[in-house]
């Protein structure tokens, strides 16, 4: 297994699962599981002891491996050397289960929906862009960027709500943007992230393979989690494309005051996508644009940033809804972190972590006490 | 057992009790050097009535229950020698209230030292409480259980001596607050004016109760903090220096440290005493004090102060330190632990070279970490080795250093600081008779059918 020979250093001191300033347990899989088992520390002495035969395959031992977000707070917290690798160690040991053969159904079925399908949903390649039917959002054919959603973005019904605020605000902001449509693969993140390393590579050379071919150079990404990939994966395998969350391309028109603006009223909060905050260190460009609009009034979460607790849908659990159900699922707990700073709107930047806060308002019956909104569509709100 | 597993199902919830074998392999051990002991099942109790049933079913059953917090102890005090239920208290965080002219915090007993030094900053910036190196995961109510010691120790004694009084669930399942909390709604004494009743618990590692809350205490927490390293290359000296140094009563805190890396450090003996103030002008005064007190050493050539840059003063006055946990990877092995006997301080010259020389025998990279104790009535001093977890033979040579020292603590009349089960044992058959019949008469009363933290503290 890669890392193999790093495992052992890890001493359990358990720095890793807390936030920067101690205040509290920040891995969403200990969070929601409690056992020191689900921690990052008892998944390193774990899969020693599985790849020492100590411990054997079993549900559990799966549930502990594949319960972990990806959402880099141990990488962020842990005081050692091979801090950096903490994710990357969890997911190699992902990959040495792939390649047992023994997965959880939940994983499996995942894997196999990409593969046959070509996303998760098992959803028609030709649905995929069905979002943007009486949108301004036009197919691309050349134009600066690719606007690339992903497949949750392309698929999920409150997720196209975002991909269609985000694809017409791009347009009104002057962006020459389009999608590839049913021409669009899954991007791989949630693939790479749960260890099918094969597929993976598949899916990124396909990618690489299309975009080169429509001789695209720049892509903004909906999908904290493509821009990723493409961003820190894709380069090692010969992509050579420019890569930015659409956050990052609208803040400086918005900080300059490019977009004329209503004033909306409203106490916000922002929460931090992993894979744009910690996976990519992006924490200003979402609150500059949040800042641009006149009468929001943004209130930090105590953990945001480097220290924001993860919604729990990273690492492929969006889909394998391992670390959900129950009023400790990550994204129950943040929630109830937001409602503790008044805000009446979270603002989001990633679709997953738009419809895991969304599903835990609903759960808690919270729908009347705040609203989930993506940066986007609280942006379009404020166009006047 | 399944019905065991069962009933503590419907105390705590089926999510909250595990009876898997990667719960099994995680909690029969901890980071140190102790051998292995599965537990038959691990339970998280979230409230005092959740511990109080858990006790009650284990009392009658006679199925052991040990306590734990973050099982750092190294000493394996968390480790179930004897099976049975592993009652993980972490999920009992909250803090409770925080008497601010009183200065105490009321926190549940899984309360983490950082949680408290976290929600103090931001509630209460001018009250601190007596944190330890350890890493900030490690449990207040474990700590004080294992008599620790922190940043405030050098002034106020052991960690254990800094508390209000606790509430505790002895072994029949009953509730028991000890302290003010005994008459009161209020947590302002331990025990005094009346009988002190916490030493039938602290020092005994659940193995007469489980502390489900605490009462701790705070202390005024200065604006300015700063360090100061005095080094002497002659460890005969090491307690003078520490005489002066706390004679002028004017340190927060007193550590001294010894180790071979990086070479500029090798054969010196640091004494880095801390000051705090809450104006530059306070720090100054304290800072020309204890140089004054310490002008003789330099006058003599006997030491000089160091200077520390910047980075490494940053490093010196984070709470907790990192770089404590971080021993551990100097093997690159994942390895630390430490053998810290309790000592008067005078005996630091014998325990220095006797650090130097199982380090040398056994080929190990050690580490001398002392703290000072109580304005000087005692240190902790800790023979620690770093060592490499998957080399075999660097883990047994690091375990005989340590039996080395655990026998030269007893020759030399020292009281082992948590110890691990065979110094507990070495300690019993070194005790005064009467000593250890009193003991067995708290434990046969407290404890009578032995559930509670089987094969720590076994004098019965």
């Amino acid at each position: 297994m890669n890392y193999e020979e790093i495992i052992h250093r890890c001493f359990r001191c358990g720095y890793c699962k807390l936030t920067g300033d101690y205040d509290d347990f920040n891995c969403p899989a200990y969070r929601k599981f409690a056992f020191d088992t689900y921690a990052p520390g008892g998944r390193m002495w774990l899969i020693r002891a599985w790849l020492n035969g100590e411990i054997q395959t079993s549900a559990r031992f799966q549930e502990i491996l594949f319960s972990c977000a990806t959402c880099s707070n141990c990488v962020e917290h842990c005081v050692f050397p091979f801090s950096d690798d903490l994710v990357n160690i969890f997911i190699a040991a992902r990959e040495e289960m792939v390649n047992t053969g023994i997965l959880p159904p939940k994983v499996r079925d995942y894997f196999k929906n990409i593969s046959t399908n070509g996303n998760p949903y098992k959803e028609p390649a030709a649905r995929r862009g069905a979002w943007s039917e009486g949108t301004v959002v036009e197919s691309y054919d050349g134009q600066e960027y690719l606007f690339y959603i992903g497949d949750v973005g392309s698929y999920d019904d409150r997720a196209k709500k975002i991909a269609r605020a985000v694809g017409e605000l791009l347009v009104k902001a002057g962006f020459s943007i389009g999608i590839l449509a049913e021409r669009e693969n899954s991007d791989g993140n949630e693939v790479r992230a749960l260890g099918e390393r094969g597929l993976f590579e598949y899916l990124a050379d396909m990618n690489i393979e299309l975009f080169k071919n429509l001789g695209i150079k720049k892509i903004i990404t909906l999908d904290p989690h493509a821009f990723n990939v493409f961003r820190n994966d894709y380069p090692s395998r010969g992509a050579e494309f420019e890569v930015f969350h659409y956050t990052q391309v609208l803040a400086p028109l918005l900080e300059a005051g490019t977009l004329p603006l209503k004033k909306f009223e409203a106490n916000v909060t922002y929460h931090d996508p992993c894979y744009l905050g910690r996976h990519n260190d992006e924490y200003d460009a979402p609150r500059t644009i949040l800042r641009a609009v006149e009468g929001l009034r943004i209130i930090e979460m105590h953990q945001s940033k480097e220290n924001a607790f993860c919604c729990g849908g990273g690492g492929g659990n969006f889909f394998t809804d391992i670390l959900g159900g129950g009023k400790d699922s990550p994204n129950r707990v943040r929630v109830r972190q937001a409602l503790d700073t008044g805000a009446e709107v979270v603002a989001v930047a990633c679709p997953q972590c738009a419809v895991m806060l969304d599903d835990a308002v609903k759960m808690a019956n919270l729908d009347d006490q705040v609203e989930i909104l993506d940066v986007g569509e609280l942006i379009l709100r404020a166009l006047s | 057992m399944n019905d065991i597993v069962r009933s503590l199902a419907e105390i705590v919830g089926e999510q909250y009790v595990s009876d898997q074998n990667e719960e099994a392999f995680f909690y029969s051990r901890d980071p140190g050097l102790m051998p292995d002991h599965k537990p038959d099942c691990v339970v998280l109790p979230e409230t005092t009535k959740e511990v109080q049933a858990i006790v009650s079913l284990a009392n009658r059953e006679k199925i052991p229950v040990v306590p734990m917090g973050a099982g750092l102890s190294l000493t394996g005090l968390a480790i179930p020698l004897k099976g049975g239920i592993v009652v993980d208290m972490k999920r009992m965080n909250k803090i409770i209230s925080v008497n601010e002219k009183s200065r105490y915090a009321l926190v549940e007993g899984g309360t983490s030292q950082g949680a408290l030094k976290s929600y103090l900053i931001r509630h209460h910036p001018r009250l601190r409480h007596s944190l330890p190196d350890a890493p900030p995961a490690a449990t207040i109510a474990a700590n004080v259980m294992i008599h620790g010691q922190g940043r405030l120790s050098q002034q106020y004694g052991f960690n254990s001596d800094m508390i209000n009084g606790f509430e505790v669930v002895l072994p029949s399942g009953e509730l028991c607050p000890i302290g003010s909390a005994a008459m009161t709604s209020e947590w302002y004494s331990r025990g005094a004016p009346f009988p002190d009743l916490s030493g039938l618990f602290l020092g005994w590692f659940g193995s007469t109760g489980i502390i489900t809350k605490l009462a701790v205490k705070l202390y005024p927490n200065k604006k300015l903090r700063d360090v100061e390293i005095f080094v002497i290359d002659n460890e005969e000296t090491v307690p003078d220096v520490v005489f002066e140094i706390t004679h002028t009563e004017l340190a927060e805190d007193i550590l001294i440290f010894t180790q071979p890396m990086p070479a500029v450090f090798k054969d010196n003996h640091h004494v880095s005493f801390y000051i705090t103030g809450d104006t530059e002008e306070e720090l100054e005064f304290k800072r020309k004090m204890i140089w004054r007190a310490l002008d003789p050493f330099i006058k003599s050539k006997d030491g000089g102060f160091m200077s520390i840059p910047p980075g490494v003063k940053g490093s010196l006055t984070e709470m907790p330190q990192t770089s404590a946990a971080r021993i551990a990877d100097i093997k690159k092995g994942g390895g630390f632990e430490y053998s810290g006997p309790v000592v008067p301080v005078e005996w630091y010259p014998q325990c220095a070279r006797k650090l130097s020389e199982l380090a040398k025998k056994y080929n190990l990279a050690y580490s001398g970490m002392i703290r000072i104790v109580a304005g000087g009535h005692c240190m902790m001093y800790a023979f620690a080795f770093a060592f490499n977890r998957a080399d075999v033979d660097m883990v047994e040579r690091t375990k005989k250093a340590l039996e080395e020292v655990s026998n030269f603590v007893l020759e030399l009349g020292g009281m082992y600081w948590k110890p691990n089960v065979d110094e507990q044992n070495m300690a019993i058959e070194r005790m005064h008779p009467n000593t250890r019949n009193l003991m067995k008469m708290i434990k046969s009363n407290l404890d009578p059918n032995g559930i509670m933290n089987p094969g720590n503290w076994e004098v019965l």
